[in-house]
């Protein structure tokens, strides 16, 4: 039996029928983790003998009666920027290489009290900073669609873990596009929630007021499980939303689109964006009309301001919240420093990758005195203008439709030289961001090379359901997802 | 060239909470390293603040005390800077909007009165503590106090003198403990102040260059800090030289000021919003709920012990010193409506044993029934004043009753005319010179003899009773 290849939720009824066991489930996922993460590399750590005497546990427990929690044996993927107490959590960066955080994150916590089965934590751009994984101090992931190219990021080791069925599904951050980008580059589905939807406590941050944890996953409705188990309003999170979670698989029951205005903006659809994308989309747009959705055209005017503003907000806040690995009290330490200001330079000289460095200086420098209202404040100004641009759309349409990446994945190396090219592959995705609103990436079609292509469908603020709604519809009513990579 | 001084400062007080600013932790003074802390005020990665709504409740209290306006839209800011203490690379506090603003407090300077005012006070957290042991390698980080609530207050430069300053820091350490929002304690670091002084030309209008003062933690220093500097700068503008904008730190043993930074080394925090922390919205009904919970200011209370209970305006002044003390006066009042009584053995006795065993007033082992019940033994005449004011010290450490010690030492005292009167016959047949001194009109001669019967008595006798029978025997 090919456990691995099974969905979320096709492997949750499974074991509450009783028809397979925890223990099997760790087997089948590390087997296929032994045969495929050589090429992969999508985990920075696996956890195979605490997942086996977890799931050896679960087993015991259970002693024939199937009284299950949802994510019960349930084996995941989580990205190496969420806290998991007693477990390394590195962010792919040497400053963290050793660290163990003594605290689960709010959304591990949650997924711990169901007894799921944590398989390991995945590859990421050292600090969650760039869009390939090449940027890891670990080395880069592979896309599992073609080895040479990336798998994206700064999720890419989620994404590919999931598109490789290294795990059933995985756990990934959004700041600026880092769930969508490489779920899309890996043809999985991606969702990030509205800002507040789950709680950040406990995920190292870049940019907080833009960060985002989010689930990759093999189809849709399991898109929307997890999301159900990790949503939630947060005590220790002042900025998650108290806003009921509804049940997300209830969306799923429509399959259609019918009464929902679908909005499609022109500014998404421009120059650099490559006509296999752009006709991929464009067709699947064609598709949402088939099954009920009233398509109409709409302006986003400020897309073209979204890079540049989030390159300010984004690196301030990071370079703020990265000031606390400065080697005092856990992480790196520079050994044999001759004082106080030695120990800070050279612990962050030799923790910290280039990428990472060049974001903590932007961001310095744009909350600088004297600088701060050119660059700070008016960025904030336009972040508030991109907003409502988007209040404005959604008061005509219920969606809206865009690329999530204007190429499929591209070569290893073939950006990592030029940041500005490397930042314009989130062209599409940061304004969502900037936002706080919903956004989810889902398969529509391959190029002549083989490599996926996804669709972006952006949500009302708290409307996920509508989202997860009309991406099922679509998804049920084309066959990409029957398309597995071969990892060769 | 005469110089006018003027004076500006900053106080940091702790508020009294019973958790940190932003998360569960104990803010106890004096625990051992370390034994304070979590993930949140560690500031391990990915952890959050929350605010504590009791650290808004009491700085929203300080500042209508402070006669401030309280802000109703409230943005945290983080103040970026490096230092080992200062767990997340940043302090979160109030940069654009403080909780409180344009305030005053009124302070007495000589004969007159003088407002303060006060610019803002916000909220901020903490720091830790660096700790530097002789014969130990390295420094070693107390996190104990970091993400402590501090109020900071800044008043505008409206001061003139050191002893306005020190007005100034009393009048406020004495509304901050009656709102009992911070415990005033100045050794402890629960209440830090930081003077800033300028000289100008008097006459000029335009501020000279002002320094900093750091590290002064009793009102004596601040005196002796500020008067140093005073005659510092004057010096160095009256010999043509310039003062340059700095931070200086009170050296204890030397008595003087020196330099800490300058302002070419001052920091650039890059202060912005804290993006972890929503606005924070003040309900105008709970701000105004919480106005009508700030209680009677020690000013308000001096006036109104002088008018209300007729004591001296020096009784008022010292029984209103803490809070602590006025309430106690007050309920023994209630009880024995004798104030200036009731003043005399707060201020006297009273301070004195606390004094001596270093007790707060309100976990005083005699509580003011105890006190009420003895003045009460002396307004029925069962005790002399002198031999209540000597069982007073048993009365305090034993922590027996009033009536208890006077029947276990028999003083009760002798007001029985049968008992007193062979007493006075007795010591009338014993001192016939006097007696005749008296019969001749020497007046005087009876408090000698009211004297002698009461040491005969072993102090027990009634004074006034024996005084009476003396009387009514020589008119007899």
């Amino acid at each position: 039996m090919s456990l691995h290849k099974l969905t979320l939720c096709e492997l949750q009824r499974k074991f509450t029928a009783g028809e397979v066991s925890a223990k099997e489930i760790a087997r089948a996922y590390f087997l296929r983790i032994g045969q495929v993460e050589p090429k992969v590399k999508a985990y920075v750590t696996t956890q195979k003998e605490q997942a086996m005497v977890q799931a050896a546990a679960i087993d015991d427990s259970l002693k024939g009666w199937r009284k299950t929690q949802p994510m019960m044996a349930m084996p995941l993927a989580i990205k190496d920027n969420l806290c998991t107490e007693g477990v390394t959590t590195t962010c792919s960066s040497r400053m963290l290489q050793n660290f163990v955080p003594p605290y689960d994150a709010t959304v591990i916590a949650k997924l711990r009290a169901q007894g799921y089965l944590l398989l390991g934590k995945t590859n990421l751009d050292e600090f969650a900073m760039g869009s390939s994984t090449e940027n890891s101090a670990f080395g880069p992931s592979r896309n599992p669609w073609n080895l040479q190219c990336v798998p994206g990021g700064s999720s890419g080791g989620s994404a590919a873990a999931v598109a490789a069925d290294e795990c059933v599904a995985a756990l990934g951050s959004d700041t600026g596009g880092s769930i969508r980008q490489p779920a899309a580059f890996c043809g999985v589905v991606g969702l990030k929630p509205t800002y507040g939807r789950v709680s950040r406590y406990g995920l190292i941050a870049f940019a907080s007021s833009l960060d985002q944890i989010g689930p990759i996953t093999k189809d849709v409705a399991d898109a929307a499980f997890l999301l159900g188990v990790i949503a939630g309003h947060d005590p220790m999170d002042s900025t998650s939303a108290d806003v009921p979670v509804p049940d997300y698989t209830k969306a799923l029951k429509k399959k259609d689109l019918k009464k929902l205005k679908v909005g499609i903006p022109a500014e998404f659809f421009a120059e650099g964006l490559d006509p296999e994308v752009e006709q991929a989309v464009r067709a699947a747009i064609e598709e949402l009309k088939s099954l009920g959705g009233e398509i109409k055209e709409i302006q986003l005017p400020r897309t073209d301001a979204a890079v540049a503003v989030y390159y300010v907000i984004a690196t301030a806040e990071a370079s703020s919240n990265l000031a606390r690995f400065d080697g005092v009290k856990f992480g790196l330490r520079s050994k044999e420093t001759k004082d106080l200001l030695e120990l800070y330079t050279k612990t962050r000289q030799e923790g910290f990758g280039p990428e990472v460095k060049r974001r903590i200086m932007l961001g310095t420098y744009a909350l600088s005195s004297g600088y701060y209202d050119a660059y700070y404040g008016k960025a904030q100004a336009v972040r508030t203008l991109i907003r409502q641009d988007f209040d404005a759309a959604f008061k005509e349409v219920d969606l809206i439709v865009t690329p999530v990446t204007p190429t499929p994945a591209f070569k290893l190396g073939e950006k990592s030289e030029d940041p500005l090219q490397m930042y314009l592959s989130d062209i599409f995705t940061i304004s969502v961001n900037l936002a706080g609103l919903p956004a989810i990436a889902l398969p529509c079609g391959f190029s002549r090379a083989g490599l996926p292509i996804g669709m972006q469908l952006i949500g009302r603020a708290f409307q996920e359901d509508t989202l997860l709604r009309a991406a099922y519809a679509y998804e049920q009513s084309t066959q990409w997802r029957a398309k597995k990579p071969a990892v060769r | 060239m005469i110089y006018e001084v003027v004076i500006g400062v900053e106080v940091h007080a702790q508020l009294r909470t019973k958790t940190k600013m932003f998360c569960g932790c104990g803010t106890t003074f004096g625990r051992s390293a370390n034994s304070q802390t979590c993930p949140v005020c560690l500031g391990l990665p990915g952890t959050l603040p929350v605010i504590n709504r009791a650290a808004v409740e009491m700085a929203v209290r300080a500042g209508l005390a402070l006669n401030c306006t309280i802000g109703a839209n409230n943005q945290f800011d983080r103040k970026n800077y490096f230092y080992p203490d200062l767990p997340k690379g940043y302090q979160i506090s109030q940069y654009e909007s403080p909780i409180c603003e344009h305030g005053w407090i009124e302070i007495a300077v000589g004969d007159s009165k003088k407002r303060v005012k006060i610019r803002r006070a916000h909220l901020e957290e903490d720091a830790g503590k660096n700790v530097h042991e002789t014969g130990t390698s390295g420094s070693r980080v107390d996190l104990n106090r970091a993400g402590t609530p501090l109020l900071e207050i800044v008043t505008e430069p409206d001061m003139r003198s050191a002893d306005e300053v020190v007005a100034y820091l009393k009048g406020l350490r004495d509304i901050l403990m009656y709102l009992d929002v911070c415990d005033g304690n100045m050794d402890e670091g629960s209440f830090r102040c930081e003077p800033n002084l300028s000289l100008r030309p008097l006459g000029q209008k335009e501020f000279g260059t002002k320094v900093e003062l750091k590290n002064i933690n009793s009102f004596k220093f601040v005196k002796d800090a500020v008067e140093y500097e005073i005659k510092r700068q004057t010096k160095v503008l009256s010999e043509g030289g310039k003062i340059f904008q700095e931070t200086r730190l009170w050296n204890l043993e030397r008595g003087e000021t020196a330099v800490m930074r300058s302002k070419e080394e001052a920091h650039d925090y890059r202060y912005f919003p804290d993006p972890d922390l929503v606005p924070l919205k003040l309900d105008k009904e709970w701000i105004k709920g919480l106005r009508g919970s700030v209680p009677e200011l020690p000013a308000a209370r001096v006036s109104r012990f002088v008018r209300e209970y007729g004591l001296p305006e020096y009784d008022a002044g010292v029984l209103t010193v803490s809070k602590g003390i006025a309430d106690y006066f007050e309920a023994c009042v209630t009880l024995f409506n004798q104030p200036k009584t009731v003043s005399n053995w707060v201020m006297g006795e009273l301070t004195r044993e606390l004094n001596l065993s270093g007790t707060e007033i309100a976990a005083s082992p005699v509580t003011p029934e105890r006190l009420v019940a003895l003045l009460q033994l002396v307004e029925k005449g069962t005790v002399s004043l002198k031999v209540a004011r000597e069982i007073f010290p048993e009365l305090y450490r034993s922590g027996k009753t009033p009536e208890q010690i006077v029947q276990e030492k028999g003083l009760t005292q002798v007001s029985d005319e049968g008992a007193l009167d062979k007493i006075i016959d007795e010591v009338l047949a014993k001192n016939p010179a006097q007696v005749a001194q008296f019969k001749e009109g020497k007046q005087q001669v009876l408090g000698f003899l009211v004297g002698q019967v009461m040491k005969a008595s072993g102090g027990k006798a009634n004074p006034g009773k024996v005084n009476e029978l003396l009387k009514k025997k020589f008119s007899s």
